[in-house]
This record gives C-alpha cells, structure tokens and sequence, in this order.
C-alpha cells in the first residue's frame, strides 16, 4: 500500500489537531513516564448515522432494560421468566429453551458463532460492532447526551471545563454526576433481574430481602457504568480492550471502513466563497471531524487503532460539504483500496467475496448448523449407568452372579416421566431395585426437570465357560423414546467357587 | 546516557533500543494506570490494618476483623452440628423400616452410615463391603446372623463373641482335627461330604463312609441336610457361600482348626442413631430385601448327597 497521507514532510499548519496529537504534544516537553487524560469534547452532529446511531441506542438499550420483565409460562414451580439464568437452580431458561449446566456447550457454541460473525462483519464492514452495538460505545454515547443536557455542546462544555468554580458550574457539574449515577444504578438494577425472578427481586431488592449476591452485582454494575462510561469512555476502547487489536487482524484493503477520501481531498486547505476550487482538494481542514469524533482522532490521518467506525465525522463532514457546495461522502465507509485506485485515477474495484470472508461464512455457517442442529436434536431425556466397583459382583446364595448399578436418569421435560429400565446382553437377566421383586424390567419415576440416580440390581447366571466380563446394555424407554448406554457385566467367572 | 531519540510519525520518543531495525516508541502510560497502582498500595495498607498479617515472635498481628480460619472451621462445624439436629432427631425417632421408607430420611441414613462404615467397618469388611476371607461380605444375600433391619441392628450393637453381655456367637465350631477329636482320614471324609452338600462333584465313596459321623458329629447343630441356623449364626453348608473359601483346602481347613470369627460391639461407640444409620446403609447395599435373609437351601445340593445315600 503506498503511504496515503505524508505527515512527515508535510508540517501541520498550527499546533496538534486531535485529541491524541494534544496527548503527543504534551509529552514531548515533559518526556514523563504517565500521561494525563486528555479531555475529549465530542460536538453534536446530525445526519443519517447519527439517526441511526440513536435508533440502535434505544433499541438496545430497551432490549437490556426489557428483556428480564418479558414472562414464559413454564408448567408447575418451574420460573415464568423468559430469559432467566438461574445459579441456584442451576438452569439457563431462554423462551422454549433450557439448558442445564452440563449443556454448557451450547452457551460455547453460541459464543463461537459470536465471534465468527463478528470476524465476517469486520471482515466485510469494518469495526460496526465497536461503533454501534458495544455496550461502551452505547453507554458512552448516553452518558454524553446527559454531559449535553447540563453543560451543553463542545464548545460550552469547554469554557466550563476552563471556567473558575461557581453556582452554575457546581450545579451542572453536580447534576451531570447524579443523574450518571442514577443511569449506572439503572443499568446495575437491571442487569441484575436476569438471575432471579424479575418481579419478585424487585420487591426484594428494595424491602432489603434480596441476596447479597444481587447487591454486591449492582453495586459493581453501577460503579463499572459510572467508571467506563462516564470517566474512561475512549481509554477504555484503547487501552483495556483487546478487540481493536484482534480486529486490526481481520481488517484488508477491502474492508470497507470510515475512510478519509484522500484523492478527493488533498490538498487541504481553506477555502474562501467564491475561491476556485481547481488545483485543490475538497478538505477545506475546518476541524468539523475531528471536533465530532468521541475518540479524539483525526480521521484523515488514515485507519488508526483509535477509531470505533462510528461514521460521526461522515455526517459532520457531509453537513460542511454542502455548505460549501460540493459532493458528499469525502469521508464515507469505504475501502482502501478503492481510494487508491481513485488516487491512481483507476476505476474502484470492491471486493466482498474474498478468501477471508469465504472462510468466515463457511466457518459460521458450520457451526450455526452444528449449533442448531444439536439444540433441536438433544434428548429430552440422558442416561448414564455407573457400575458398583467395590465390590464388582456379588454371589448369591445360590450361586447367581449379581452386579450393582447406578442409573443417572435426566428428565430435561417439564413434566414428571415414568421410565421402564431394561437390560440387554445377558441372557435371563433379572433386574430389581432394592427392596423391590425383581423381573425382567423395572419402572421409576423421574421428577420433571430433575436428575434421579435409580440403584438397580443386575442378577443372572452366567454359563461356565462365560468370559469375565461381558458388555451389555441398558435401554430406558421414557418420554416416548428409548435411551441406551452401554456397560459391562462381571460374570465373576474368574473367581474361586 | 543514551541518546534520546524521537520518532517523527507519532512524536513519541524510542527506548534507544534497537533490535535488527526495529525501535519500540517509549509511549508514555496513561496516567490512571498509574492511579490503580497507588490505589493498590493504599488496599494494601488497608488489608494489613483489617486482615492478620505481620508474624511476629509470638505471635502475629491479628487485624481488625478478626479474621481466623481457626474460628471460622470452629463455627462451621457447630453449624453443621446445628444443621445435622433435624435429622439426628428424626433418625432417633423413626423405626429402621420408616427409614428406609422415607426418600429423604434413608439418603440422609446413607450419608451418615457411609461415612461410619468407612471409619469403622471397611477395616475389616472392606470399603465396599465385599469382605475378605474369614470376614462376611455384606453386599450379598447370605447372612450368617439374619440380613433384616433389625439383625442387623443388633449384630452391630452386640457384635460377635465380642465380650459383650448379650454378644452372638455362643456356639462355637470346635477345631475337630487339631483337638483330635476325628481322625485326619475323617477330616478328609468330612471334606467331600461338605463340597457334595454344596452340589459339587466329590468322592462317593468318601460320602458314604463319613455319614455317620456328619450325623453324630455336625448335624447338631449345621442341621441334618447341613443348611444350618441363622438364630445361632451356623453357617448354611448348601449354599454357594464360603467365609472362609470355597476349595477343598478351605473347608478342610475349617473343619481341621474351627476359626471362630469376631466382631467387636459397638454399642458403645455409636449412638443408636448412627447405628440406626448404619444399618440402614447396609441392608441396601446387600439388596435391601427382607425375604431372603434366610436364605433357603438351593435346589442342586442335595442330589450328590442324596445319590450317596
């Protein structure tokens, strides 16, 4: 790729421009080990992926704050809440679905099928997951609109920032903070409804009966909120988080990503009305980007680890090219390999079909099928059979061999499930459960939603000659279905008698 | 000193370093990583003060919490005691079938009995209960003093010529050769005629000479047709079970020296709860069956006897 902007030789104008160039200059003179924060003072913007912008922020938002109240009927005691993941009673309830923790590899599959679509997205479009859906950016963009309502756009919130401690600075400041606070305790408040039935911990919570794990959960929900969201914001994104530098991985030359049209806009410069725009760019370097962005980077220094692909300085461009009158879209999602070509005065060429995007798509489409496929086909019912080993077998008085057996039956329906045990392989097999008679099959009952162990006694009378052990099977018939699992029995041949 | 150099694309200063022409920018750390570190140095301050912490010669600083894993083992197993109340009462009144009719309560007696019977009884009958030579195993259907609940209380309470007052086991098997009361040459008689009691092939002949003296000498008390008395722990000769072997050996062996076994009460160790307990564990572990704990006499012994005769 050919160096896109050059900004080595070419000296900037007047003093740093961004946020992170302010942070550059401040440590050229100090050479200190530890940088101050840099206040970032993101101006108001209007235009289409602002819209959008505020659609997905509530949208999202409303899915979390919601999503907890929403009610599933369950049959008996079971919980009405439709997404519930409930420790104590060790179930995961999402709408028709349950799982138990030993299906824990379903919440894996999913989280797979997470990241492999978040590799095609980037692969395709970009960070849009960092720019619109992360809850940082979400709760950021909202803590930011609060920071708008009290201390009003960029610029007015840097003449406080800069102004001496008064009433109006006090008050606006103070009720910035309460009301940060009071989103951060909503946000804690509501996270914690996804663990416990909504509307009775809600009762609880404020009447001081709930767990002290909901309390420590919203305490540390409410101070992370406050923290991230309203203090840290862009550090969190640079810093702490290791997406941007996993994304870097899956971003090429066509990916398309907010790119800074460089062909279009070089040279920068200002531009008086009525100037001639011949022998120039369109970047009349008005600063409208850079004063938009929440992360404090000038997008025309090319793609940076910084930058979230929010699309705001788009629309803070777009709004300076009309007023001056030209085209649109001098910054856009876009590719940088299109902008090359344009530079070379070729024709664009986008590319969506490449071997990353091939491999992603097969890779999330292999394992949403597999995922899906195991959710619609994992039984209803599980059986797993432990031999008694202490001792193998037992002879009975008259001489029969008999082996000891723990069935662990799950019943993963919402109903109670009478289960016929049998017992294949062994040719005259008697089954019995203790203190039962015995007979060729024997019946238990299965408490909905519920793993029952069923001791089950295992008497025969292997021929002589027969090997010492011998495999064999037992098929429990419940929930209309028959479940099998294979163990050995101890003929106990080897033994003296 | 070395000599600082700046990097002209970020305005960052390098290390000075260099590795094959690659330079690492000395990017300053942001200043609230350097908050977090103080911040962890105060919560260290603050955990001395709260937690113990410094050793001293005698002892330590015990902190303002209180804190100790000593105490708080103390106070965890008073409330497992406090815990345990609920069902030490309901095993102390229920009767051992109510026990074992009770889902909840018989899991509960299991729990207790298989920890008893780890500490006390799997010395000698084993962790599984399967016995050893000499020792019953109590996982199957032969039961030399009974295998119902309430035998099985009882052999645990008194034991076996334990020195108890009302222990089992009065009558003993003497040792018929090593006291020369029989000849080797009839120990030897004996001997066939016990394996054809059992259904096993043996020496017809040496059958037909000992008959008499199976009547005069064991029939007493193992029963004329040797299926023995549970009442007084005489094992049941028919059977395919053999406390101290199977093989001609074994029972030569038995009927040369009479071993006597023993087993120590109890009942002064354990409360009748944990014996109540144990029992239950072990009635289920052997099946958990009332009829069989006198085991009838299987069909095929008799014929080798009775072809004898």
């Amino acid at each position: 790729m050919p160096t896109v902007i050059d900004t080595v030789s070419r000296k900037p104008p007047e003093g740093p421009q961004s946020a992170a160039g302010r942070v550059r200059e401040k440590a050229k003179g100090t050479g200190g080990l530890y940088q101050p924060r840099v206040p970032i003072y993101p101006k108001l913007v209007h235009g289409h992926w602002r819209r959008i912008k505020w659609a997905l922020l509530i949208a999202t938002l409303a899915v979390y704050y919601a999503t907890p109240w929403l009610r599933w009927e369950r049959p008996g005691a079971l919980p009405d809440q439709a997404v519930l993941v409930d420790f104590f009673g060790r179930r995961f309830y999402f709408f028709g679905i349950q799982l138990w923790p030993q299906e824990v590899h379903f919440i894996t599959g999913l989280l797979v099928i997470g990241a492999l679509a978040l590799f095609l997205v980037t692969a395709l479009f970009g960070r849009l997951w960092c720019g619109y859906a992360c809850p940082q950016t979400v709760w950021t963009d909202l803590y930011i609109y609060v920071e708008r309502m009290f201390e009003g756009d960029r610029n007015a919130r840097m003449r406080l920032a800069a102004a001496p401690w008064s009433l109006d600075k006090l008050w606006r400041k103070g009720g910035k903070h309460l009301v940060w606070l009071g989103v951060a305790f909503g946000t804690g408040g509501a996270w914690i409804f996804y663990f416990r039935d909504a509307p009775t911990l809600f009762v609880e919570f404020w009447t001081g009966q709930a767990p002290i794990q909901s309390y420590l959960s919203c305490a540390i929900l409410t101070a992370t909120t406050y923290v991230f969201a309203g203090h840290m914001r862009e550090q969190v994104c640079i810093y702490m988080c290791p997406w941007p530098r996993i994304q870097g991985a899956m971003l090429d030359d066509h990916s398309l990503q907010v790119t800074y049209r460089y062909d279009r806009g070089e040279a920068r410069g200002p531009h008086k009305k009525g100037q001639t725009w011949d022998g120039r760019g369109d970047c009349i370097d008005c600063h409208a980007c850079v004063v938009a962005c929440p992360m404090g980077i000038d997008i025309r220094d090319g793609a940076q680890l910084e930058c979230i692909n929010c699309g705001l300085c788009i629309d803070a461009c777009d709004e300076i090219m009309d007023r001056v009158g030209r085209p649109r879209a001098l910054i856009a999602y876009d590719t940088d390999a299109a902008v090359a070509a344009r530079a070379r005065k070729a024709a664009p060429v986008y590319r969506l079909l490449r071997s990353r995007t091939i491999y992603y798509g097969v890779a999330l489409l292999l394992v949403s099928g597999l995922v899906g496929w195991g959710l619609l086909m994992r039984p209803v019912m599980d059986l797993h059979a432990l031999r008694d080993r202490n001792p193998t077998f037992v002879r009975l008085h008259d001489g029969a061999v008999r082996n000891g057996y723990t069935l662990k039956i799950a019943n993963r329906t919402f109903y109670p499930q009478r289960v016929e045990v049998g017992f294949r392989g062994l040719a005259g097999a008697r089954l019995r459960a203790p203190g039962e008679p015995a007979g060729a099959t024997l019946t238990a009952t299965i408490p909905a939603n519920e793993v029952r162990a069923v001791r089950v006694f295992v008497t025969a009378d292997p021929a002589e000659g027969a090997p010492e052990s011998l495999p064999a099977v037992f098929a429990v018939r419940g929930a209309g279905r028959v479940f099998e699992t294979r163990t050995t029995f101890i003929t106990g041949t080897g033994a003296p008698r | 000193m070395l000599e600082r150099e700046r990097d002209d694309h970020t305005g960052v200063e390098t290390t000075g370093h260099e590795w094959d022409g690659i330079k690492e920018l000395d990017t300053p750390l942001p200043r609230w990583w350097l908050w977090v570190w103080y911040g962890s140095i105060a919560w260290a301050v603050v955990y001395w003060i709260l937690m113990p912490a410094w050793p001293g010669i005698s002892g330590y600083t015990k902190g303002l919490l209180g804190q100790s894993d000593r105490a708080a083992v103390v106070r965890e197993l008073g409330d497992l005691a406090t815990q345990r109340q609920a069902g030490e009462a309901k095993l102390r009144t229920a009767s051992l079938q109510q026990i074992e009719a009770d889902p909840e309560l018989q899991a509960y007696a299991m729990q207790v009995g298989q920890s008893v019977f780890g500490d006390n009884c799997a010395t000698c009958h084993g962790a599984g209960g399967a016995g050893a030579k000499g020792y019953p195993n109590l996982r199957d259907d032969v039961w030399l003093w009974g295998g119902t609940l309430d035998e099985i209380r009882h052999t645990i309470q008194v034991g076996v010529r334990s020195g108890h007052a009302q222990a089992r086991g009065e009558t003993v098997m003497p040792a018929f050769g090593r006291d020369q009361m029989l000849t080797d040459a009839q120990v030897t008689d004996l001997t066939e005629y016990v394996v054809a009691l059992s259904g096993r092939k043996a020496d017809a002949a040496a059958v037909g000479r000992v008959r008499q003296t199976f009547a005069d000498q064991c029939a007493a008390c193992h029963g004329p047709s040797g299926t023995g008395d549970v009442a007084r722990g005489i094992p049941n000769l028919t059977d395919a079970e053999w406390l101290y072997g199977p093989d001609r050996g074994a029972i030569r062996d038995q009927i040369f020296n009479g071993r006597n076994g023993v087993m120590p009460t109890w009942e002064a160790r354990f409360s009748p709860e944990t014996v109540k307990a144990l029992a239950v564990y072990i009635h289920a572990n052997a099946g958990g069956d009332a009829e069989l704990s006198t085991p009838v006499a299987a069909a095929p012994q008799g014929s080798a006897v009775g072809a004898a005769r």
